[in-house]
C-alpha cells in the first residue's frame, strides 16, 4: 500500500465564502488508497459536506477552496484544472452518489437517457452498445424487466430503488472514484442495508475507492477501515476506523461515540406488574382514498386489526419501517386518526366515544412529533407555546401560568432568556425542548412520542432522549416511543413492538426482542441495524 | 395518461356551465328591461308586453337560462340589437384580427422572455441578472395603453414610419398588414415579457438549487447541457401555465390595445356593445372570451405532462 | 445561511426605492390636494394645450385645466380606489376562504366550484361585465374590480388553510384540547396572513393597472373627475400638439407601478420562510 501513490490526496483544503467570511472547511487532509473506503463523519455544518464537493469542484456559488489547498487524483492535481479538464474528470474518473434519492434524478427524463447520458459523453459508443451496458448494469443490480426500467420515469420508483439506479448510473462508468454523499440517511433501515451493500459489492468488483460522508458512527464503524472526524471544519481526529471508534483520543470524538445510545444507558425496569393505562383492541384504521374526478380511489388500510396495551409509567417501543402503520397507530389514540373498528380505552374509558370525560381524558395523553419545526407554530413565541395548553385550565391565572412555564422551562433545560424567541430562531435541539415542554406542562399521564429524535443531529439526539427518560422517571407518565431505529429504541424501551405492513409481528420486553427475537422481520431489523457494539463487539463494551 | 386527459377534459364541463350561468345571471341583473332598450322611449305599453313575450322573457328564469343554452349550444348567439346582424359570425370575423395580434405577440414574447429569464438565473446576482430583472420589472410597470400611445406619438406621428389609424389584415394584404401589425404586437410584446421573464428566472432558480442538478454536473456535463437538456423542461413547466394564462387573458385585455390603435377585434367589440347597451353582443363576446380562457388553459394542462412526467401519475 | 446573507444589500435597496416611491404617491394622494390649493376642474383657456407656463408648472389639458392639479387628483383616485377594492377583495377572500377551509365538505365543494368557475374568467374581462352591471362610478370600480380579484384571494387562503390544517403544529393544538375554532383563530389565521399580505401588495398593484384601463376605455372613473386613466383618454386626440398630456399621466401610473412591484419583491422575499434560515 505504501508503495502506491493514493487515488485521492487531499491536502491543507481550507474553503471559505469569499474572503473575509470564516471558513467552512479548514485544513483539512487525507488520502484514500486505491480501492480503500474512508468516511468523513460529523454532525450537521461539520463541513464534510463541503469538503466532498470540493474535490468535485462542485462547490455552492460564494465557496471556494483558497490559496494552498491541493486536490490530487493519482498524483495530478485537480484545483488547478480548466474548466472543461474538469468535466473530464467528473463522471467519468469520479462518481458522486447523492443523499436525496427523491430529487436527485431528473424528474423529466426517463431513467434510460439518464444513465445513457454520461455513458455517452465519457465514450465513444454506439447506441446498441449503450443500451447493452445499462441493461446489463440493471441486472447486476437486480432491478425486475430492466427493458421497462430504461424506458420508466423516476417517479415510478421507491426512494430505495432510485437510489440504486443511481448507484447504477454512476457506477456504469467505472469511475477510480466514488464519492457518496449520506447515500442511504433517507432510506428505512432494511433498505439502508440492502444500499450499502451493493455499493461495497459493486465498488469492489471494479476497485472503486469510495469517500463516504455521514453522520452515523454505526455504517462507519461496519462499512469503512479509516475515518476522518471533522467538527466545524477541522478534522478532530483521524485513522484506522477500528482504533479511532474504540479508542478515541479527542473529546469530539469521545462524545459523538458516547452519544451513541445503549441498552444500558436505559438500566431496566420490571414494567410487568403495573396496570394498564392505555388499551388498543382490534384497532383497523383506513386512510380515505385520494379524491379523483367524480370518483374516490379505494381507502388505503394502514393498520390491520392491531392490539396492544401500555402500563401506566412504561415505555412501549414502536418499531417498523415508513408504512408500517406505527406513527398511525399514535396518532389513533391521541385522536387525530379514527380508526375504522376496534376499540382504544384509557383506564378501561372508550376514548372513541365523544364526551366531556373523553375531552377530560384527552388533556391527560400528549404528542411530540418528528420535526420540531413544522409542530410549532412559527408565529409563536416559546413562552406563548409552552403556556398554550394551560389556557384551558380556567382556574389558573396569568401568574400561575408564568409560574408553571418557568418551572416546566427549568425542567426540560431551557434557558429563560430564550422565552420570547420565535421557534426559527432556536436550534433544532431547543425546539425539540420546547415540543416536549408543551407536551408536560399539564403532567399528562401518557405521551406519544413519534420519532422525536430521528430530525437532530447524534449529540443532541442523546440529550434529548435522556431528557425524555429522566422526565418520565420524575413524572411517571407512560410513553409510546415511535422510532425506526433500533438504537434509540434499546436504549429507552421498557417492551418492544415490531410491526410490519400494519400488523404487529412480535412483541416482548426488550431483552427478550434484542437478545432472543423470535420472528424473521425482527432479526432482519436487528441484523440490518448498524448498532456499533456489534460491528466492534466486546471492545465497545 | 389517456384517463388523465378524459378526466382533464371532463372537468372543464361543469365549470363551463357555471360560466354561462354567471354571465347569463349578470345579463339579468343589469338594470333596465332589455325590451324596454330596444324600444326605446317612444314604445306603447303594448308593444312592450308583446316584445317581451316574443324574447321570452316572459317566461321563468330558469326556461330562459335553458332556452339561451340550446341557442348558444347549436351556435344561435342571438342578434345584435343595434345592427340587427348574427353575432356569432360577428365574434369570429373579429376575433381573426384579435388572434393574429394576440398569438403573434405572445409568441415573439415567449422567444425574448424564457431565454431571458433562464439566463438571468443562471447568472443570478451579477450585472446581466441585474440588467434583465431590472428591464422586466420596468416593463412589467409600464400599462399597455400608455406605451402604445407613446410608440403611436412617437413613430406614428412625428416620425411618421407607420400608419396611425385603422387596420388592414395581413390576409388581404401582406405588407400593408404587418406594417399595421407592428406596433400593437410591440406594445404586447414588451409588456407581456416582463412578467414571462420574471417566471422564467424564478422557476429556473428554483430548480437550480435542486440535487439532480448537481448531479448532472458531476456527471461532467457542461454548464450549456445541465442548463438546457436539465434544467430547462423542469423550470418551463411553471412559465408554460403562465403563457397559457396569458395568453387566454390578453384576448381580454386586449380591448384596451385595440383601443389604442383602432383595431376592429373582439375586445373593441365587447366595450362597443357594453357603451351601446347592444346586450347579445356583450354576452356573446363575454361568452366566447370566457370559453377560450378555459380552452387554452385546458390545453395548456394537456400538454403539461410532456414538460412534467410526475401530474400524470 | 450566510451564502443567502450576499443577496440582503440588493435586495433591501429594492425594496426601501419602493417603498419610497409607493409612500411618496400615498402621500401625494393624502396631502397633496390640501398643499396645493386649486381647483382641478377650473378653465383656464389661456393655458389650453400649452406645455409648462407660470402658473401652471406642467400646463394646462385640452380644456386649460391644470395638469398638475389633475395628476395629483388623479393619485388621490387611483390611491383611493386600489386601497379599498384591495381591502374588499382581500376582507372578502379571507372570510370565504376561511370558510370552505374550515367547514370542507359540501360547502367548500359548492364555494370551490364557484369560485373556479369566476377564475375562468380573465380578470377584466370580469370587471367588464360587473361595470356593465354597476355603471361608470368609483363605487362600481371598487365592487367590480373587488369581485374580479377576490376568486384569487379565495384560493390561496382556502390552500393556505387546507395546508396548515396537516402542519403538525395544528395538530398539536388539537392534541392538547383547544376547539377547532380556537385552533382556526390562534394558529391557522396568523399564519394565513403572510401569503395574503404578499398578494394584497401585487393586487394594489394590479388594481391601479386594470383602473386606470377601464377609465382609459371611458368605463371607469367618469370624466371631469380626474383620473390618470381618463386624462390618457381625453388627451388621445391632442397627441401630436401637446404630447406632455399623453407623458405625463402614463409616467404616473408607470412610476407607481415601478414603486410597486419593486415593493411586492421586497416583501414576498421577507416573508418567504426559506429566506429566513
Amino acid at each position: 500500500m505504501n508503495a502506491q501513490p493514493p487515488l485521492l490526496s487531499v491536502r491543507n483544503l481550507t474553503v471559505r465564502p469569499g474572503r473575509t467570511l470564516p471558513p467552512v472547511v479548514r485544513d483539512l487532509s487525507f488520502d484514500i488508497a486505491p480501492g480503500e473506503m474512508l468516511a468523513l463523519v460529523g454532525e450537521s455544518g461539520s463541513g464534510k459536506t463541503m469538503a466532498a464537493r470540493s474535490v468535485l469542484r462542485l462547490l455552492p456559488a460564494p465557496l471556494m477552496p483558497v490559496e494552498g489547498s491541493s486536490i490530487r487524483l493519482k498524483g495530478s492535481e485537480l484545483l488547478t484544472l480548466s474548466d472543461h479538464e474538469m468535466c473530464k474528470v467528473r463522471g467519468a474518473r469520479i462518481g458522486m452518489v447523492f443523499q436525496e434519492p427523491m430529487v436527485s434524478l431528473n424528474p423529466a427524463m426517463q431513467i434510460g437517457k439518464q444513465m445513457a447520458e454520461a455513458l455517452r459523453l465519457h465514450h465513444r459508443l454506439s447506441d446498441a452498445e449503450i443500451r447493452d451496458r445499462s441493461l446489463a448494469m440493471l441486472e447486476r443490480i437486480r432491478i425486475k424487466d430492466p427493458a421497462k426500467c430504461l424506458a420508466a420515469w423516476p417517479h415510478e420508483f421507491s426512494g430505495g430503488m432510485r437510489q440504486r439506479i443511481m448507484l447504477a448510473s454512476v457506477m456504469l462508468l467505472k469511475p477510480e472514484l466514488l464519492i457518496a454523499d449520506e447515500p442511504t440517511t433517507a432510506l428505512d433501515t432494511l433498505v439502508q442495508r440492502d444500499v450499502l451493500d451493493l455499493m461495497v459489492e459493486l465498488t469492489q468488483e471494479q476497485g472503486t475507492g469510495v469517500l463516504l460522508i455521514s453522520h452515523d458512527l454505526g455504517m462507519v464503524a461496519k462499512y469503512a477501515p479509516s475515518v476522518v472526524v471533522m467538527q466545524s471544519g477541522i478534522a478532530v481526529e483521524q485513522g484506522r476506523s477500528a482504533k479511532v471508534l474504540t479508542a478515541p483520543a479527542h473529546p469530539y470524538t469521545k462524545s459523538l461515540i458516547d452519544a451513541l445510545p445503549r441498552r444500558a444507558e436505559g438500566g431496566s425496569r420490571d414494567t410487568t406488574a403495573r396496570p394498564a393505562l392505555i388499551e388498543v383492541q382490534g384497532v383497523v384504521i383506513d386512510y380515505p382514498g385520494r379524491e379523483r374526478f367524480l370518483r374516490r380511489d379505494p381507502p388505503k388500510r394502514a393498520v390491520h386489526g392491531v392490539d396492544l396495551t401500555i402500563g401506566s409509567g412504561e415505555t412501549l417501543a414502536l418499531v417498523g419501517a415508513s408504512g408500517s402503520g406505527k406513527t398511525t397507530i399514535g396518532r389513533a389514540i391521541v385522536g387525530l386518526v379514527r380508526p375504522s373498528a376496534g376499540a382504544i380505552r384509557y383506564q378501561g374509558h372508550d376514548l372513541l366515544q365523544a364526551g366531556p370525560e373523553t375531552a377530560r381524558l384527552r388533556a391527560r395523553m400528549q404528542i411530540v412529533f418528528q420535526d420540531p419545526y413544522s409542530s410549532l407554530d412559527p408565529r409563536q413565541r416559546i413562552e406563548k407555546v409552552v403556556a398554550e395548553p394551560l389556557l384551558l385550565d380556567k382556574a389558573m391565572t396569568a401568574a400561575d401560568r408564568r409560574d408553571r412555564v418557568r418551572a416546566v422551562f427549568e425542567e426540560v433545560g431551557l434557558p429563560w432568556a430564550l422565552a420570547d424567541r420565535l421557534p426559527h430562531q432556536l436550534s433544532g435541539g431547543q425546539r425539540q425542548r420546547v415540543a416536549i415542554a408543551r407536551a408536560i406542562v399539564r403532567n399528562p399521564a401518557f405521551v406519544v412520542a413519534d420519532e422525536p429524535v430521528s430530525a437532530l443531529d447524534m449529540t443532541v439526539q442523546k440529550q434529548i432522549l435522556r431528557l425524555i427518560r429522566a422526565l418520565q422517571d420524575k413524572h411517571g407518565f407512560a410513553c409510546l416511543f415511535v422510532s425506526h431505529d433500533l438504537g434509540a429504541v434499546e436504549q429507552v424501551a421498557d417492551r418492544v413492538a415490531v410491526m410490519e405492513n400494519g400488523l404487529i409481528v412480535e412483541m416482548g420486553t426488550r431483552d427478550e426482542i434484542f437478545d432472543t427475537p423470535q420472528h424473521d422481520y425482527t432479526r432482519r431489523l436487528l441484523d440490518a441495524a448498524m448498532l456499533i457494539d456489534r460491528s466492534f463487539g466486546a471492545v465497545m463494551a | 395518461m389517456l384517463r388523465f386527459l378524459l378526466t382533464r377534459i371532463l372537468s372543464a364541463i361543469p365549470t363551463m356551465l357555471i360560466v354561462t350561468m354567471a354571465i347569463f345571471a349578470l345579463m339579468r341583473i343589469i338594470p333596465g328591461d332589455p325590451a324596454a332598450l330596444m324600444l326605446g322611449d317612444m314604445a306603447q305599453p303594448g308593444q312592450l308586453e308583446e316584445l317581451r313575450a316574443r324574447m321570452g322573457l316572459d317566461k321563468p328564469l330558469p326556461v330562459q337560462f335553458a332556452t339561451w343554452l340550446g341557442n348558444v349550444l347549436t351556435g344561435d348567439f342571438g342578434k345584435s340589437t343595434a345592427t340587427g346582424e348574427a353575432v356569432l359570425p360577428l365574434i369570429f370575423e373579429r376575433f381573426s384580427v384579435s388572434a393574429t395580434v394576440v398569438l403573434v405577440a405572445v409568441l415573439f414574447a415567449s422567444l425574448i422572455a424564457v431565454p431571458a429569464g433562464m439566463i438571468a438565473a443562471w447568472r443570478q446576482n451579477r450585472l446581466s441578472d441585474v440588467m434583465i430583472v431590472g428591464t422586466a420589472t420596468l416593463f412589467l410597470s409600464i400599462p399597455s395603453f400608455w406605451l402604445g400611445l407613446m410608440l403611436l406619438t412617437i413613430f406614428g406621428l412625428w416620425l411618421g414610419w407607420l400608419p396611425v389609424v385603422g387596420y388592414v389584415s395581413v390576409a388581404d394584404n401582406l405588407g400593408d398588414g404587418l406594417l399595421y401589425l407592428i406596433m400593437p404586437v410591440m406594445t404586447l410584446v414588451m409588456v407581456e415579457a416582463g412578467a414571462i421573464t420574471r417566471m422564467a428566472r424564478a422557476s429556473t432558480i428554483e430548480v437550480a438549487r435542486l440535487e439532480y442538478i448537481t448531479h448532472a454536473r458531476a456527471k461532467g456535463l457542461s454548464e450549456r447541457a445541465v442548463m438546457w437538456r436539465h434544467a430547462f423542461r423542469n423550470a418551463f413547466a411553471p412559465t408554460w401555465t403562465l403563457i397559457g394564462l396569458i395568453l387566454g387573458s390578453l384576448l381580454a385585455n386586449i380591448a384596451v390595445t385595440e383601443t389604442v390603435f383602432t383595431i376592429p377585434g373582439l375586445g373593441r367589440m365587447l366595450i362597443d356593445g357594453i357603451f351601446a347597451r347592444d346586450y347579445p353582443v356583450v354576452q356573446g363576446c363575454m361568452l366566447f372570451i370566457a370559453f377560450l380562457y378555459v380552452a387554452v388553459n385546458l390545453l395548456v394542462d394537456l400538454i403539461y405532462p410532456l414538460l412534467d412526467p410526475r401530474v400524470t401519475a | 445561511m450566510s451564502v443567502l446573507g450576499l443577496k440582503m444589500p440588493a435586495l433591501r435597496l429594492n425594496g426601501l426605492l419602493g417603498a419610497l416611491i409607493l409612500g411618496s404617491v400615498v402621500l401625494i394622494a393624502i396631502f397633496g390636494p390640501l398643499l396645493v390649493s386649486g381647483d382641478p376642474m377650473a378653465l383656464d383657456f389661456a393655458a389650453r394645450l400649452k406645455g409648462p407656463m407660470s402658473g401652471h408648472p406642467l400646463g394646462g389639458d385640452e380644456f386649460g385645466r391644470d395638469v398638475m392639479l389633475r395628476l395629483i387628483h388623479g393619485a388621490r383616485t387611483s390611491i383611493w380606489i386600489a386601497f379599498f377594492t384591495t381591502c374588499f377583495a382581500v376582507a372578502g377572500g379571507l372570510a370565504i376562504g376561511i370558510l370552505a377551509g374550515f367547514l370542507r365538505g359540501w360547502v367548500d365543494r359548492v364555494l370551490m366550484m364557484f369560485n373556479d368557475a369566476l377564475l375562468a374568467f380573465p380578470g377584466l374581462l370580469l370587471a367588464l361585465g360587473f361595470m356593465a352591471v354597476f355603471g361608470a362610478s368609483r363605487q362600481g370600480i371598487i365592487i367590480a374590480l373587488g369581485l374580479a380579484y377576490m376568486p384569487v384571494v379565495v384560493r390561496v387562503v382556502r390552500g393556505t388553510v387546507l395546508s396548515l390544517r396537516e402542519r403538525e403544529f395544528v395538530e398539536a393544538s388539537r392534541v392538547m384540547g383547544n376547539s377547532e375554532l380556537t385552533t382556526m383563530f390562534r394558529h391557522i389565521l396568523p399564519n394565513c396572513l403572510a401569503p395574503v399580505t404578499v398578494l394584497a401588495t401585487t393586487m394594489f398593484g394590479w388594481v391601479i393597472l386594470a383602473e386606470s384601463a377601464l377609465s382609459f376605455l371611458g368605463l371607469g372613473v367618469p370624466p371631469p373627475e380626474p383620473s390618470w386613466g381618463n386624462m390618457l383618454s381625453t388627451a388621445r386626440p391632442y397627441a401630436g400638439q401637446a404630447p406632455h398630456l399623453i407623458f405625463l399621466p402614463g409616467l404616473c401610473i408607470s412610476v407607481t407601478l415601478l414603486g410597486v412591484n419593486m415593493f411586492g419583491d421586497a416583501v414576498r422575499d421577507w416573508l418567504d420562510p426559506k429566506m429566513q434560515g
